[in-house]
């Protein structure tokens, strides 16, 4: 029989989660996943699952969010990766397999994965 | 699509795209008529009559960003390929009813899937829209609404990593529990 998560294990985690939850949706890392039909069709949604195993397994905090189809379809899944302080920058056709690695030296070691970059927006400067 | 459950996501996000706050998803898997059916029923913008003739046309879309639109058509021709059929009621204001109907043991019947990924990647896109999900599986059913979830939770919301993470492992053990248990009983 399987360990069957229930309504109540909300009431706990709605205790943990509130003590941080300010600060890491002000000055977090947000990533977004392409799921319009083309990203759909192009596997965004095991992408998607990836970028959540992998910040799980590495235990970073980042906001991760869908958006729909932006236009360049041929390139999904694209991966957009915003950090407080820097360009934002988009990824094309990441697969599952290429998400380790993104993370990795993107998010922990800073650096862009230059031959997967598809498009950057400098940040604006108010 | 290799999954009915990337169907699934694909309307779900056009529901969110139309604007809708809450959406009701409700799959069928009817064993006695081999029938399996899935619903989508949301409160959006809706759309006109001549809109609603021309979405099952794939050079037809209402977006800016391309020229084509292919998620209705692709799941219209999944539905009838497997003795099935797609419709689709909407009004303006009326929100829609996006209905794709399959003989559940047609050979060319794609499988559910991950329906746990669907549901997640749904509920984690912006703006946030209330689901109320139900999956019946012969004489049993699984049933989530967010909309109990989010009371639950207060002000954190269900994009919090620890949140996200629950609603994953619950809904795949749901749905685990709930095609197992009645084939075992079967």
């Amino acid at each position: 029989m399987p360990k069957l998560k229930s309504l109540e294990d909300l009431k706990k985690l709605r205790e943990e989660a509130q003590r941080d939850i300010r600060v890491r949706l002000d000055t977090g890392t947000k990533i977004t996943v392409g799921m319009g039909t083309c990203g759909i069709a192009a596997g965004a949604r095991e992408t998607m699952h990836a970028v959540l195993e992998e910040l799980k397994k590495r235990n970073i905090e980042a906001h991760v969010t869908t958006v729909g189809c932006i236009g360049m379809c041929a390139a999904e899944p694209l991966v957009d990766i915003e950090q407080a302080g820097y360009a934002r920058i988009t990824y094309g056709r990441v697969k599952p397999d290429m998400i380790p690695r993104l993370i990795e030296e993107h998010l922990v070691n800073g650096r862009m994965v230059e031959e997967w970059v598809v498009g950057r927006i400098q940040r604006e400067t108010q | 699509m290799r999954e009915l459950s990337l169907h699934i996501l694909d309307v779900l996000q056009n529901a969110r795209e139309a604007g809708s706050t809450r959406v009701d998803l409700t799959i069928e898997e009817d064993l006695v008529e081999d029938r399996l059916t899935i619903e989508v029923r949301d409160n959006g913008r809706g759309m006109k009559e001549e809109t609603v003739r021309r979405v099952l046309d794939p050079f037809f879309t209402t977006r800016k960003t391309r020229h084509v639109g292919l998620g209705l058509p692709l799941l219209a021709a999944a539905a009838e390929r497997c003795d099935g059929r797609l419709d689709i009621d909407s009004a303006p204001g009326q929100g829609t009813r996006v209905r794709a109907t399959f003989r559940h043991s047609h050979i060319d019947r794609a499988p559910l899937g991950d329906m746990a990924g669907t549901l997640l990647s749904f509920l984690l896109g912006e703006p946030p829209c209330d689901l109320v999900y139900l999956h019946r599986y012969g004489e049993r059913a699984f049933r989530l609404d967010t909309d109990e979830v989010r009371r639950e939770l207060g002000e954190v919301p269900l994009s919090h990593p620890a949140v996200r993470e629950w609603l994953g492992i619950y809904i795949e053990e749901a749905e685990k529990d709930l095609t197992c248990s009645a084939a075992e009983s079967a």
